[in-house]
């Protein structure tokens, strides 16, 4: 009896001794990502191509184990700042993921960096960080926010539009994306309309632009704001009359509500899901099987951040050692679904930009596809505010 | 701003005010009635828009689906009544304000998990698919002048019901004086029950006409309700006549100000200073309407009669 108490006894100690020797500390990633209120289909999909890509290592990101916590930010930059707070101070974490949104990013940078874990943002990529507050550990896997509307601008002054009508919404990223066209369209702006953000129908505005027939319409209508514009845009008889310009308003969060309504009408973007290399394809496709939806934007810079890190981690042996694996994250070492990729001095990306063009695919669904290159190797000017080198 | 650019404005604001009306009618006879302050109201006007999405790809008919959304509305709303609301009534304000505004965080949620956080749509039935002509070659889509007329065929049915009916005289009667009523004999919960049922059809009849028009997406009812209390407060609390009026006042003043704000300040300042006063303006401007009209008459334009 005693004989057997202890030999299981024994070859439980042994079954746990090996159990402990299995598990290393595990890398704590925090995923900061909008989960409530009408933005929480962007966050969705900015923590599913997160999880999807750390699904595919097998739970694992450079051979490392990762232990993953999900903060709803709740697009409430106080809530946001509480939240994060607590889980970099409480967890010891070595990344933070994340938010989808500017003036989130704005309030947490400061408390996650200064806890010393890396900032690796999916999305938001203000200006601000880009220039003088940039930081030796903050990164962007998706671009600077001004370039997706740099993006329309040129492409509408090379395409030698004389008047444009533009309009976004009042506040201050309206105000931003408006400069960002204009900087580079040098035509006449017929009017520049800034509707108040909770607009929900644009009739009279629509009926302006058919009373004023401008050359092109530029438009930044995000999320819901976007489908009304949109949809309406089509039942006035607009679609296909005049060329239709955008940014964050056709993409793949609004486009099963807008359908065929926004068929034919242009965005500007880093990538699309068509994009042709295998890495991609097989993303969507494992997206899709997933989330049954497809992937967007904000899906696909948050695998890319899941890869930069994987790829940082494996070249550092780990993430003890800070300096490695900052050097190690600066060389952007992975395969993104954009193909080329990589990190300015300010920590932002050096990338190609697109037009993309809205297309109904033969199963049904909706997805932009790449229509034409407009900027290449495109780095933004706020870099050489930016005293990293 | 040309003659035609004008007509198509004025039909932008009038089918505005026709979907404030919609949803302001039921609003006023639930606090004029009832005295009940139902911020939840919005809810329903979400919820008429999300039945409409999936009836409408259910059946494949527009009209069909339509009529299946309210029927589903009126069975949620009701439940929702013998639930919620029943045990509010003689609650004060306050805990009305509490408990409906708990109800909206609810709903907005439950939505968002049954339908997606994502905008839905429903899709223009094809029978009203197409634009009219107006003067200058200018269009007007078809669906919209269909909104407008089927807006004030249910106006003209509720000044039907609530002027020429026994139901309706109840209603007036509960709306200046609702304890009587009750006294006289006339069972109030019964009679509550009829115009929290009224109300919450109207509520879904609005989101289900506004789902082609509109987004469908979670919170999309909370705008509607601040202009639907903006309505009330103007037209009078309690009277249907007064929602007509004052969801009309609201819905032109809103998109004529908002078409011509900017135009109408460059004449006097420049450009850049115009577009950033025009914005911040006619966005203020139906707030405006109202503080005056508080100002001007505290009931509102036209209250119901006997209510100081």
């Amino acid at each position: 009896m005693t004989l057997k108490l202890s030999l299981s006894l024994g070859a439980g100690l042994l079954a746990l001794g090996i159990a402990s020797a299995q598990a290393q500390e595990p890398i704590k990633i925090g995923v900061v990502s909008v989960l409530t209120g009408p933005a929480a289909a962007l966050g969705q999909q900015l923590r599913d191509g997160f999880q999807l890509a750390v699904d595919k290592m097998g739970g694992k990101l450079g051979g490392v184990p990762v232990q993953i916590t999900v903060i709803d930010d709740e697009l409430k930059p106080d809530v946001a700042v509480g939240k994060v707070k607590s889980y970099v101070e409480g967890s010891k974490a070595d990344f933070v993921v994340g938010p989808v949104f500017s003036n989130i990013l704005g309030a947490i940078a400061k408390p996650v960096l200064d806890s010393g874990a890396f900032l690796i943002s999916p999305n938001a990529g203000p200006s601000t960080m880009a220039g003088k507050a940039c930081n030796q550990n903050f990164f962007v896997t998706s671009y600077q926010n001004d370039q997706v509307h740099e993006v329309l601008g040129k492409y509408a002054q090379d395409q030698g539009y004389k008047r444009a009508y533009i309009i976004a919404p009042n506040y201050q990223a309206g105000k931003d994306s408006l400069a960002g066209f204009k900087a580079y369209f040098k035509g006449e702006v017929v009017d520049e309309v800034y509707a108040p953000l909770t607009s929900m129908d644009f009739a009279s505005d629509l009926a302006k632009i058919a009373s004023t027939k401008p050359d092109v319409v530029f438009a930044f209508l995000p999320g819901g704001l976007g489908v009304n514009f949109v949809k309406q845009w089509s039942q006035a008889g607009l679609q296909g009359k005049i060329p239709f310009l955008s940014a964050f308003t056709v993409d793949e969060s609004t486009l099963p509500a807008q359908q065929d309504a926004a068929v034919g009408l242009f965005g500007g973007m880093t990538w699309a899901p068509n994009m042709d290399n295998p890495q991609n394809k097989a993303f969507v496709s494992a997206y899709e099987a997933a989330y049954k939806i497809v992937p967007g934007s904000y899906a696909m810079q948050a695998y890319d951040a899941a890869m930069l890190i994987d790829s940082a981690v494996k070249a550092a042996g780990g993430t003890a050692d800070k300096d490695k694996l900052r050097a190690a994250i600066k060389k952007a070492d992975f395969t993104s679904l954009r193909g080329k990729f990589k990190f300015n001095t300010n920590g932002y990306p050096i990338q190609d930009f697109y037009l993309v063009k809205v297309a109904k695919r033969a199963d049904g669904k909706f997805q932009t596809e790449i229509a034409q290159k407009v900027f290449t190797d495109y780095a933004d000017p706020h870099a050489k505010d930016c005293a990293l080198k | 701003m040309t003659t035609g650019l004008l007509i198509v404005q004025i039909l932008n604001g009038l089918q505005l005010g026709i979907l404030l009306f919609l949803v302001a009618a039921g609003l006023t006879l639930v606090f004029g009635v009832m005295d009940f302050i139902n911020l939840a109201h919005g809810v329903q006007y979400m919820l008429g828009a999300y039945l409409a999405v999936t009836f409408v790809s259910l059946t494949g008919s527009f009209v069909l689906g339509l009529v299946l959304a309210l029927a589903a509305a009126l069975v949620i709303g009701l439940a929702l009544e013998f639930l919620v609301f029943r045990h509010l009534y003689e609650r004060d304000h306050l805990d009305q304000v509490l408990a409906t505004f708990g109800l909206i965080l609810l709903l907005n949620q439950a939505v968002k998990m049954i339908w997606g956080a994502a905008p839905l749509s429903v899709p223009v039935p094809a029978f009203l698919a197409g634009n009219i002509a107006l003067l200058d070659g200018i269009l007007y889509p078809t669906y919209r002048f269909a909104l407008i007329g089927a807006g004030l065929a249910v106006g003209a049915l509720l000044w039907f019901i609530v002027e020429k009916t026994r139901t309706g005289m109840l209603l007036r009667a509960g709306a200046s004086n609702a304890p009587m009523v009750s006294a006289l004999g006339v069972d109030i919960n019964k009679l509550f029950m009829i115009v929290f049922a009224f109300g919450t059809m109207l509520a879904a009849f609005a989101g289900a006409m506004a789902a082609p028009i509109l987004s469908v997406e979670p919170g999309m009812g909370d705008n509607i309700l601040i202009l639907a209390f903006v309505v009330i407060v103007v037209g009078g609390i309690g009277s249907i006549r007064g929602a007509f009026v004052g969801a009309l006042i609201v819905g032109l003043v809103d998109t004529l100000g908002r078409s011509s704000m900017n135009d109408l300040l460059r004449l006097f300042m420049s450009a850049p200073s115009a577009r950033a006063a025009g914005a911040a303006l006619s966005s203020m401007l139906i707030y405006l309407v109202m503080a005056i009209v508080l100002f001007v008459r505290p009931e509102g334009l036209l209250p119901a009669k006997g209510r100081s």
